[in-house]
């Protein structure tokens, strides 16, 4: 089962390595992981995307909490929760597939940030879902590079991850 | 007042009340060995590889119930460090260990003696620190200290920089310490303590599963009251032996791969499980999966939530330090009327008592050649059972857990959850500072002991008078069991070739070396050793049967009943 962790952590040097070190030793999954500073710049907010067991993902938030610098673990995909991800592709845009793909980020409500007359870069924001679909709409032949930050999560309305 | 940065190190160790720092200098702590130098409180031990500095400390830290602490260089001295490291936490000691880093400004620079140390530490350690400005450090090492000896004991390491060791600030060493990362839960949960006195009054079958944590917690005075109190039957895993006393007739031995017969039944046919800061290891419970098919009810005590529902599907969850735990359970326990059905556990004992009648223990002694197995139990015998006794790692160790009954805790020293081979005479020489009127015995083999021989002339420096069982098999015993019963009896690489004669070796230190060949001569040998040569350091050196097992034993993958008691199984 896909889950979906967030966590704050004191922003100190070697923090995230802890945490990806942690996955790494005990064989567990990531699928991605981001992170940055919150609003409180002492501390850094890390959303991990991940698979397993109910017994591995109770193991994995069990680990996480026994880092130091762990300050709270909740996985946000046990309730109502948001995630979004950032993505930034960019594609050959020429003759007739300039006006086709142009077409395709409407309908995605992606935007168009940068134009030459050879290519776009397209930002796109969504779940992960709409993101692949956008992807999987594109002619392969047209993609030249894409990246993609990770999902981000939030809970919904009174769920608040929090000191 | 405005101290330098080394001397701000060496104040903060004495804050701390450290007695022994084990160590050993090299360029980048050349300035806090200089602090040391000036001061007298806290003493300094020179071992000869760092590796034996940290077991020592580590050994001190089991024996006592305070933090070890190590001290060593940057690059070779904090790799060498390593495995001390990580032996200490796998078996959840707590140590502070400070090493020496190259200047802040030459850090990534593959500087001289350049590793990273924190890198390499990172997953052996409770925590670990790099320290980046001279004013961190007090409140760093009294966060290390705090952290290495509150919830589950562990290593934790304090990456020094040179330069920040030269650079000077005022000097204050903080009172109290708070972190909001980090806070252990001390006291378990009301509800789920009274659901699990209620659950074990009502089990007709019930046995009380102890390890390393109710010696870590200091609780053996605790276990004993709440065992005598209910009348179940106890084991010890093996880092918990001595967490009972062993000679009291409600103690089953040791569980697990090379436990009894009698606990092992009684692990797995009980209807209610009491693990008490144990953590169902591989080594105890054998194939989790067999283990799983009898259906009992488990409750799990231990401060660590991830030891809980790790290996093995727990009903009742405590998260708690096991003194404040079962002192609450004795609370309930003696407050409420209720008590254990007397018939139901009467059945339950006579099983027991059946199950124990086999004589596991038994094995077929020799006049002709010394049996490993006795020697230990004259040591026992000789000692009065009130040795600290520490060992390596192999089937000597599995028969000085055997055959030495351990009735208090902190006197058995080994290293369990990493295995580590060496160990033993570095454990004695921290035993030996911290108790130097006790007597301190090294149960070993001869191929463990030459992994750290070389402490040898630490313990003649520092007069350390232990007293060395090598229980020598010219074999890398343990290997070549498994070699006989799992490989087709091919020893590979498993014969102990040019061996050394020990007795002379230990003379050429400076010690007393005996050599015993004859089973007749070993009480002698023994008493030689612990009367005559009281003060001095004596290595006996015990020509064993070659061919000896370990035995009862349950075979990996295997379940707990299903062991074999002695060769004739096989
Ligand atoms: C050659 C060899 C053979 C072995 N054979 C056996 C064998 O036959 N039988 C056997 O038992 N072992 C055997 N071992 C040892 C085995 O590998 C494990 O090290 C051992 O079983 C673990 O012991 P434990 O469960 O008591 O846990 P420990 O490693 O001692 O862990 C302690 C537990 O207590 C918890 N804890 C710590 N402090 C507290 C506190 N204050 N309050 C509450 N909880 C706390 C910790 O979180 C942890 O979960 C063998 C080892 C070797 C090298
Ligand atoms: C550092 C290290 N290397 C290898 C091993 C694997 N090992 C476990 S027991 C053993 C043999 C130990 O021989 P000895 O010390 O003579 O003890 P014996 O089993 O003969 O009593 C070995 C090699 C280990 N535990 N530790
Ligand atoms: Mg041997």
């Amino acid at each position: 089962m896909r889950h979906v962790i967030s966590l704050l952590i004191e922003n100190e040097s070697g923090a995230l390595s802890r945490v990806s070190g942690l996955f790494s030793a005990r064989g567990y999954n990531i699928e991605s992981l981001t992170v940055a500073p919150t609003e409180d710049a002492s501390m850094s907010r890390m959303t991990i995307v991940t698979s397993g067991s109910d017994e591995i993902i109770e193991q994995i938030t069990k680990q996480l909490n026994k880092l130091v610098e762990v300050v709270k673990v909740v996985d946000i995909s046990e309730a109502a929760h948001i995630e979004r991800e950032l993505m930034l592709i960019k594609v050959r845009a020429t003759g007739k597939d300039r006006e086709e793909v142009k077409r395709t980020a409407d309908i995605f409500r992606a935007r168009i940030i940068d134009v030459t007359d050879a290519s776009y870069v397209v930002e796109l924001t969504g779940n992960q879902a709409k993101l692949d679909a956008f992807v999987g709409a594109i002619d392969p032949a047209l993609i030249l590079e894409t990246v993609r930050s990770g999902v981000c999560g939030v809970g919904r309305g009174d769920r608040v991850l929090k000191l | 007042m405005v101290l330098t940065g080394a001397e701000i190190v060496i104040r903060c160790l004495q804050e701390e009340k450290v007695e022994y720092v084990f160590g050993y200098p090299g360029g980048a702590v050349l300035y806090l060995y200089d602090a040391l130098f000036q001061q007298e409180e806290v003493r300094h031990v020179l071992v000869r590889h760092e590796q034996a500095a940290v077991h020592a400390a580590d050994g001190y830290a089991r024996s006592t119930q305070k933090v070890g602490v190590a001290l060593v260089t940057s690059g070779p001295g904090a790799t060498n460090a390593v495995t001390g490291i990580a032996t200490a936490y796998c078996d959840s000691i707590p140590l502070v260990i400070i090493s020496g880093q190259v200047p802040t400004a030459a850090i990534g620079q593959d500087a001289f003696q350049e590793v990273d140390t924190v890198g390499i530490t990172r997953p052996c350690v409770k925590h670990n620190f790099l320290v980046r400005d001279v004013r961190d450090i007090a409140s760093t090492i009294k966060k290390a200290f705090y952290l290495a000896k509150t919830g589950r004991p562990g290593p934790v390491l304090v990456d020094i920089p040179k330069d920040i060791t030269i650079a000077k600030c005022d000097f204050e060493y903080p009172k109290e310490i708070s972190m909001r990362s980090y806070n252990p839960v001390v006291r378990g949960h009301q509800g789920q303590i009274k659901k699990a006195v209620q659950l074990l009054l009502e089990a007709k079958r019930p046995m009380i599963y102890t390890g390393g944590g109710v010696v870590l917690a200091d609780a053996a005075e605790q276990l004993t009251r709440l065992t005598r109190l209910l009348g179940y039957p106890v084991t010890n895993t093996l880092m918990g032996l001595g967490g009972y006393p062993a000679s009291d007739r409600q103690f089953l031995g040791m569980p697990g791969m090379h436990g009894t017969y009698e606990a092992n039944m009684s692990m797995h046919y009980c209807d209610v499980l009491l693990a008490v800061g144990a953590r169902f290891d591989d080594r105890v419970i054998g194939n989790p999966a067999h283990f799983a098919e009898e259906p009992r009810k488990i409750i799990h005590v231990d401060i660590d939530p991830s030891s809980i529902s790790k290996r093995v599907k727990v009903d009742v969850p405590i998260v708690g330090d096991v003194k404040e735990v079962l002192d609450e359970m004795i609370r309930q326990l003696e407050a409420g009327a209720a008590r254990p059905n007397a018939d139901h556990l009467a059945t339950w004992w006579k099983q027991i008592e059946e199950w124990r009648g086999r004589n596991c223990m038994a094995y077929k002694n020799s006049d002709e050649i010394i049996k490993p197995q006795f020697v230990v139990q004259k040591l026992w015998e000789v000692t009065g059972g009130n040795a600290i006794v520490t060992s390596d790692v192999g089937q000597h160790q599995m028969w000085a857990a055997q055959y030495y009954h351990f009735e208090q805790p902190r006197r058995w020293l080994n290293s369990g959850g990493l295995g580590t081979m060496g160990v033993g005479l570095p454990y004695a020489m921290g035993a030996q500072l911290a108790h130097p009127d006790t007597h301190v015995a090294c149960i070993t083999g001869e191929a463990s002991i030459q992994m750290n021989i070389q402490e040898l002339s630490t313990c003649k420096q520092f007069r350390l008078p232990i007293k060395i069982c090598n229980l020598n098999n010219r074999y890398l015993g343990m290997v070549r069991q498994w070699q006989q019963i799992f490989h087709g009896a091919r020893y590979s690489e498993s014969y102990m070739d040019s061996l050394p004669d020990f007795a002379k070796l230990a003379a050429s230190y400076g010690h007393v070396g005996i050599r015993v060949d004859r089973p007749c001569d070993v009480e002698d040998a023994l008493r030689e050793a612990f009367v005559k040569h009281k003060n001095e350091l004596v290595f006996l050196d015990f020509q064993v049967d070659q061919t000896e097992n370990v035995y009862p034993m349950v075979q990996g993958g295997k379940g707990l009943t299903e062991m074999i008691l002695s060769a004739e199984d096989l």
